[in-house]
């Protein structure tokens, strides 16, 4: 048993007319990764936010002990003096500023009067190497990837001399390659002796990383499962979370025939939008049925997002080429009011940025994509737009309080369902949906998947695009290989496995 | 309970503070600021705040964009509607002319900004010079005087602007049509309250507590009459009074019940998810920028007449105005948020300040340091609310 280099005790943290924890404790050993799970809104953030500062010593009761000593942070500098370094979800880079730059920012090398641009460089330098990046530190951050965003973040907390790294949520924007890399990036770390806390809604990496789980639910710890004693499973950690065991973390859909072919992609070519000569995806052959699910798998920056939206009234790239036919009818798709009266649905992966208005209420999200559905004339029947709003609600269970709430107050489940509903309430027949689970707990994710069945089964078309092999696996009829914009192979699920999908994805890279 | 309390304290802050701001100046002008012909002054001198701010409100909903050329765009085609009366041509001809002059105005801003995506700022600066340049061109620089009785008479000029008092009762000195028309429109408001209550209940929909919409019924009622009331103590309903409501009627109307009016919002909720629901962001742009020429058109005819006259000078600055009026009244600097009744208290607050100021002496230059301070207060406060609420 090691050295306790934090303990946080009957930590309760208290919002106006809401305890966010009740007396939460957390003890984490020097050298371990500490994983802390649970469904989004049970507490982890807060508790994070209380340790590193950003709530302030008096705003919560309970006590911080650090490398043996209370600690009484009043803001985040006091804590990272102290070693205590938050990585958070949302990377925190600004776009046109070099790596260097970013690494330095509100800590630059030299004087205050006169920053020391080749001490900052070399420095900088020196950290990308620690964590396995070859950029110089001079180029753009908005020219690299998110991978890569992710490790200079990580390099830029290094720079501050870091005892205790908190990763919040570290690979919710990478693909499995680099999330692999930077799973493989901690337990390098771990060896050299840093302590780690990562929150994550990835149990497969949990198991892979992680010396201790803490579970919280309900702003609670429930329990500390320790992976050396017993092997953990998943499974095990999800009945922790969740208070239930789930037994299938796939709903079953049975007795769904797959009809005709409602959409059909051929010979589908897109150019990027800004870079006239680059092809994202090239050449993409697809179809779906009427009942069936189809996945398309691919890593991030395989083209997906790109396809999808080209199909979608052309709101992305240019020189779009191909043919699309919808019913068997060859369509041209101009404008995404085009695609909708087309009765094509896409369901984007970026819910707060291109999915919903978060300033505006459920109601008012709902029908946004189909106003014609409850106005007459250019005026709008309220009453008729709050029976949709209210009809959706309970159709996908949405926990709010009324469709009156603002969406930017919901959960990322409920922000989900909201989109879902708008799109539904559009009534497609085929419906696109976009990385449909990312960043939402796993009761909602099971949600989700109910409604995606009881939507094959009235009939319609679902294209799934996910970058969660068993996500694509556990719902689909049958799945798309993509990689660097071309489909790569294709197979009906009972024949895919998680092996056999990346070999196709390797096999592909190794043909170029 | 205490929770609510701090809630509807919080949604009519701005209501408070133009109270409060009121009762400052009753007790240092000694209150003379409620005299009923400082009452009708306030209307009259400041109906062009009202209509351009609720124009302006639209384009703040898109996205906080503003338009700064307003002003010019008022002396603009305030000046053709000078001149073109100066040639005897037909009255309501000339209402036409500068309404239609202000609507290519801003079918001309809202081309480069809707579709060359030129950022309204800047589109609008060089309306701005453009157009205060234009105006001088029109009037050769020279101050034109209208002498047009109809005209004065119908939006708000010369000494007979006020609504006829058909119902005059000897020996009795209140003008009668103007109470009568006070208490038909606290009727009118009080049956849109219960129809809207009783739709409600009737339909199962969630309604608020009976004693909010007393409070409501009676604080809106006991304030509307009793501005009719000094107003009929005075000369009777302004006309510039008549112009205001129907813009305002209007535009709640299109606020809040209209699909263009959702799509303002929407736009400047998150421009991205509104394009990809199917809505041409382009067009709602487009429609905020000449419904802004439009309201400029109709500040322009309502500047003409209460002065009498055009002159090169005419508007500058009230495109601030109609900006502050909007932002006082808790319309989001980044578009999404903000409403008629928000603009109504605004302007009304500034009119407020600057007549009290006005009365108690204070130099014009004072004047608009303490203007400038408001709008900062107010924007401060908007910050703050919204820092909390996260």
């Amino acid at each position: 048993m090691g050295r306790i280099l934090l303990e946080m005790k009957n930590i309760t943290k208290t919002f106006p007319g809401v305890k966010a924890l009740d007396n939460v404790n957390l003890q984490v050993e020097e050298g371990e990764i500490h994983a802390l799970v649970g469904e989004n809104g049970a507490g982890k953030s807060t508790l994070m936010n209380v340790l590193s500062g950003i709530y302030p010593y008096g705003s919560y009761e309970g006590d911080i002990i650090y490398n043996g000593e209370i600690c009484q942070f009043q803001k985040i500098t006091d804590s990272e003096k102290k070693g205590i370094v938050i990585i958070h979800q949302e990377l925190a880079l600004v776009p046109q500023m070099s790596i260097g730059e970013n690494m330095f920012l509100g800590n630059e090398r030299g004087k205050k009067s006169a920053i020391n641009w080749n001490e900052t460089y070399s420095e900088a330098d020196k950290y990308l190497k620690m964590v396995g990046l070859s950029e110089s530190s001079r180029v753009l951050i908005k020219d690299i990837g998110t991978g890569k965003q992710q490790l200079v973040e990580i390099a830029k907390a290094l720079a501050k001399n870091a005892k205790l790294l908190i990763l919040d949520e570290p690979t919710s924007s990478l693909n499995e390659t680099d999330s692999r890399a930077l799973l493989d990036l901690m337990l390098e770390f771990k060896k050299q002796g840093m302590t780690m806390i990562i929150i994550t809604h990835k149990l497969n990496e949990v198991v892979y990383v992680a010396d201790k789980i803490t579970v919280v639910r309900d702003g609670s710890t429930v329990e500390t499962l320790d992976c050396h004693s017993i092997a953990i499973s998943e499974d095990r950690i999800i009945r922790g979370m969740v208070g239930r065991e789930i037994t299938d973390r796939f709903p079953k859909r049975s007795g769904v025939e797959i009809g005709d072919i409602n959409m059909e992609v051929d010979n589908w070519t897109v150019y990027h939008p800004l870079y006239a000569e680059r092809k994202v995806v090239d050449n993409v052959n697809m179809n779906v049925g009427a009942g069936e699910v189809v996945g398309i798998y691919g890593l991030m920056g395989a083209g997906r997002t790109e396809l999808a939206m080209s199909i979608f009234g052309r709101s992305y790239g240019a020189d779009i080429t191909g043919t699309l036919k919808i019913k068997g009818e060859e369509v041209t798709l101009k404008n995404p009011r085009e695609a909708i009266n087309a009765h094509l649905a896409y369901v984007t992966e970026d819910r707060k940025g291109n999915g919903l208005v978060l300033s505006n209420p459920i109601r008012v999200n709902t029908s946004l994509a189909n106003m014609a559905g409850v106005s007459k004339n250019g005026v709008i029947d309220v009453d008729k737009e709050y029976q949709v709003a209210v009809e959706y609600k309970d159709k996908l269970k949405t926990k709010t309080p009324s469709v009156e709430q603002n969406v930017g107050n919901l959960s990322g489940g409920n922000q989900q369902k909201v989109l879902l509903a708008k799109w539904m309430f559009t009534n497609p027949d085929i419906l696109i949906l976009d990385e449909p689970t990312r960043g939402i707990d796993v009761g909602a994710k099971y949600e989700i998947y109910c409604i995606i069945n009881d939507l094959v089964k009235s009939g319609k078309s679902v294209v799934m695009i996910s970058s969660e092999l068993p996500e694509v696996i556990g719902m689909s009829d049958r799945i798309y290989i993509m990689n660097e914009g071309k489909f790569v192979g294709e197979m009906k699920a009972e024949d895919a496995t998680q092996e056999n999908i990346m070999a196709c994805i390797l096999q592909s890279g190794r043909g170029e | 309970m205490s929770i609510k309390i701090q809630d509807i304290l919080k949604k009519y802050t701005m209501v408070f503070a133009l109270i409060a701001v009121v009762i400052f100046f009753y007790v240092t002008t000694s209150g003379k600021i409620l005299l009923p012909q400082n009452i009708n002054n306030l209307i009259s001198q400041n109906a062009y705040v009202f209509v351009l701010a609720a124009g302006m409100l639209l384009c703040i909903l898109t996205g906080g964009n503003i338009d700064l050329a307003v002003g010019s765009v008022v002396c603009f085609v305030g000046g053709i509607g000078a001149v073109v009366m100066d040639k005897n041509i037909n009255v309501w001809i000339a209402v036409a002319i500068m309404l239609i002059g202000g609507l290519l105005v801003g079918a001309w801003q809202g081309f480069w900004i809707a579709y060359v995506k030129v950022p309204p700022f800047i589109a609008t600066l060089a309306g701005m010079y453009a157009f205060r340049g234009l105006a001088n061109v029109v009037m050769q620089g020279l101050t034109i005087g209208i002498d047009n009785t109809t005209f004065l008479n119908v939006f708000g000029g010369g000494a007979d602007c006020y609504i006829p008092d058909f119902l005059k009762m000897e020996g009795v000195d209140l003008n009668i049509t103007c109470m009568l028309a006070g208490i038909i429109v606290v009727a009118l408001f009080a049956l849109f309250v219960i129809k809207n209550r009783l739709d409600a209940k009737s339909k199962g929909f969630d309604i608020a507590p009976l004693y909010q919409d007393i409070i409501k019924l009676v604080a809106v009622g006991a304030s509307v009459l009793w501005i009719f009331y000094k107003l009929a103590k005075y000369k009777g309903i302004p006309a510039g009074l008549i112009w205001i409501a129907v813009v305002l009627l209007a535009y709640g109307y299109i606020t809040s019940k209209t699909t263009i009016g959702r799509y303002l919002y929407a736009v400047g909720g998150n421009e991205k998810a509104t394009r990809l629901s199917g809505i041409d962001s382009r067009k709602v742009f487009f429609f905020a920028y000449i419904n802004m020429g439009l309201m400029a058109g109709l500040g322009g005819i309502l500047t003409i007449a209460r002065a009498s006259g055009a002159q090169p000078t005419f508007g500058q600055g009230y495109e601030m105005d109609a900006i502050a009026a909007c932002f006082i009244g808790g319309a989001s600097a980044y578009g999404g948020e903000g409403g008629i009744f928000g603009v109504i208290i605004g302007a009304v607050l500034m009119g407020v300040i600057n007549q009290g100021m006005s009365i108690m002496g204070i130099s014009a230059n004072y004047q608009k340091v303490v203007k400038g301070i408001v709008v900062l207060v107010a924007i401060i406060f908007d910050v703050l609310s919204n820092k909390k609420k996260k």
